[in-house]
């Protein structure tokens, strides 16, 4: 997925023929071929998933649920939807301008452009957060203006220092740092399909008299919502579940600017292993709804192509 | 048809509204949230001389963090590359119960936040853990017999004594990100694959064997290799999961990310930026052969 050009959905799946039995493999290689793949998938992917969910229940139901009221606990899931909820739509936002002007246009710097993009994907969550902290740090750009004798503008300056608003160390960092690592979710989504769509359909709109946005409305935003729908389940999967990058920008403060995953990492710390598991089965649901939702509209796509 | 279809005259191609406005939000927005805040780390590093620079980056603990970083992100994607191979030939090839199943957990990685997959890899693999109560003497088992056989080198060192808190949980965490990336390379290219080919190929008098090593190795070889590389770049940056499994002693089991929040927590920003500075050029590095590969693969599979 991340750093592929091909989308998913633009790509059209072939029938699983089982072919003549010259081009199957003998009995024994598929056995061996299966065992291992099925031993892979058990020990690394089944046994976490397995492993969140009983140890958030060792020591039974009312300790599970127990975990939730705690009010540090409430403070980080609201802090993660509040992200989510502003993370997502920005990039969603972004990805459908971006989409439209690489798919629809041709112009010079494209594929620079592209992988342009893709670079988030190819940082490292801690230098994410890193990179931030030196814009917004106290030692940083952001800092830097504030403590200016002589700033531009000093009246922002002067307001910015009346509200004391922060960055780092303060939700806004962490919404920025979410923002960076789920920059190119949507975008990545996009582009290929809209590329594959082509422009026909908008160009018939234009001729029978539709306006630019009636156009992308009416014409395109259909065309394009599962492919907007995928993008968006998979940007707020990691908008939710960062862990690296925020841990850098959030500074731990708990009940202020603690997320989810960072709670995890305190209550674990702690030694506080059935909350902190509870917790983690919380956003492993949520991993679950988000591969279930993957997993049907990937099937849509391909029954509507097929 | 559509050599006419490209020869449209220039005119012709802004039909559509919104390039101006789409362009300049993208471009805006691709500045201030991407652009701007990594050129910070390159201007900080600018503000060093050559001389700390070095020094900060080739420093004993720091040059031991690359090794462990990128030896480590190796071998999991090695592993990754052949498990993965393996699993998405079956996922193809093969019909079984709950492949659709299997098909979508393979995305888990993906969906599921790394500091969640490394604690629960930790539970399953410390020494007390489901798996780790009996992989944990098998492995220290394994490494004292080889030191017994190979004695001139440090195998304790190298491969550690215990799975969880030391270098095999690095390797776990590594692998489990890097998972999807070798299956989801692999499944497209695998799905496309012309039976005719096996066909001719079985026709022309090669056995399976043969077929499998000369016929479908090659066709597939782009595309595992891409796969192998998303992975290694992906592994080479991976913090969450790997933290709570690691034991992080510095110059044994302490990876480059772990290194720069390290030195952030001690206030030395130059530091961090610098050995930032050196994983950036790396992923950018990698980032360009994965293009460079990919545009390779294209030209290969439309052959």
């Amino acid at each position: 997925m991340a750093l592929t050009a091909t989308s998913t959905l633009a790509s059209k799946p072939a029938p699983r023929g089982t072919g003549p039995r010259v081009i199957r493999n003998p009995v024994w290689v598929r056995v061996v071929f299966m065992t291992i793949a099925l031993l892979f998938v058990a020990c690394f992917l089944v046994l976490p998933l397995a492993a969140v969910f009983t140890e958030a229940l060792r020591k039974g139901i009312s300790p599970f649920f127990h975990s939730f009221t705690d009010p540090d606990m409430l403070s980080a899931l609201r802090l993660t939807l509040l992200t989510a909820s502003i993370a997502v739509p920005a990039n969603l936002v972004f990805g459908v301008a971006a989409a439209w002007c690489i798919a629809k246009f041709e112009f010079r710097g494209k594929s620079l452009l592209i992988t342009l993009i893709d670079l988030p994907f190819a940082v490292s969550p801690v230098i994410s957060g890193l990179i931030y902290v030196l814009v917004f740090g106290a030692q940083g750009w952001y800092g830097q203006y504030l403590n200016a004798e002589a700033p531009w503008l000093p009246g922002l300056q002067a307001w910015l220092i009346e509200q004391d608003f922060k960055v780092i160390f303060a939700v806004p960092g962490i919404v920025l740092a979410t923002i960076f690592v789920t920059f190119p979710f949507v975008a990545r989504e996009l582009i290929p399909l809209m590329q594959a769509q082509g422009n026909d359909e908008e160009y018939a709109a234009l001729t029978l008299g539709a306006s630019g946005w009636q156009t992308f409305w009416r014409v395109t935003v259909p065309n394009i919502k599962w492919g907007l729908f995928y993008g968006v389940i998979l940007c707020n999967a990691r908008a939710m579940g960062e862990f690296g990058a925020v841990s850098v920008v959030s500074g731990h403060i708990r009940g202020e600017t603690n997320t989810m995953p960072l709670h995890v990492e305190i209550l674990y710390n702690e030694y506080n292993f059935v909350a902190a598991f509870a917790v983690s089965s919380l956003l492993a649901l949520l991993a679950l709804l988000t591969l279930l939702l993957k997993s049907l509209v990937e099937w849509r796509a391909h029954k509507g192509t097929a | 048809m559509s050599t006419a279809a490209i020869s449209l005259p220039r005119f012709r191609r802004r039909v559509l509204p919104g390039f101006g406005l789409s362009l300049g939000f993208t471009l805006a927005y691709l500045g201030l949230i991407v652009l701007i805040p990594l050129s910070a780390a390159f201007l900080k590093t600018a503000g060093l001389s050559w001389a700390d620079f070095w020094a900060a980056v080739t420093s004993p603990r720091v040059v031991a963090s690359y090794k462990v970083s990128f030896g480590i992100s190796l071998l999991a994607a090695m592993v990754n590359a052949v498990f993965g191979g393996i699993l998405a030939w079956v996922l193809v090839r093969y019909t079984f119960p709950c492949r659709k199943v299997v098909d979508a957990l393979v995305d888990l990685p993906f969906a599921l936040p790394t500091a969640v997959a490394g604690i629960a890899l930790t539970a399953i693999y410390a020494p007390n853990g489901w798996v780790g109560q009996w992989l944990d003497p098998l492995w220290a088992g394994g490494v004292n017999r080889l030191a017994g056989w190979i004695p001139w080198i440090d195998w304790q060192n190298w491969l550690g004594s215990k799975v969880a808190f030391d270098r095999p949980g690095i390797f776990l965490a590594l692998t489990f990100v890097g998972l999807p990336f070798v299956v989801r390379t692999l499944q497209p290219v695998l799905e496309e694959l012309e039976p005719e080919l096996e066909e001719a190929s079985a026709t022309l008098g090669a056995n399976r064997w043969q077929t499998m090593t000369r016929v479908i190795f090659p066709e597939l070889l782009p595309a595992l290799i891409t796969g192998f590389a998303l992975s290694f770049a992906r592994a080479l940056g991976e913090y969450g999961s790997v933290v709570f499994i690691a034991g992080n002693m510095p110059q044994h089991s302490e990876i480059t990310p772990l290194l720069i929040i390290t030195k952030l927590e001690q206030y030395d920003y130059r530091g961090a930026t610098a050995i930032a500075v050196v994983m950036l050029v790396a992923s950018f590095v990698l980032l360009l052969l994965i293009n460079l590969l990919q545009k390779w693969s294209r030209r290969y599979y439309r052959v």
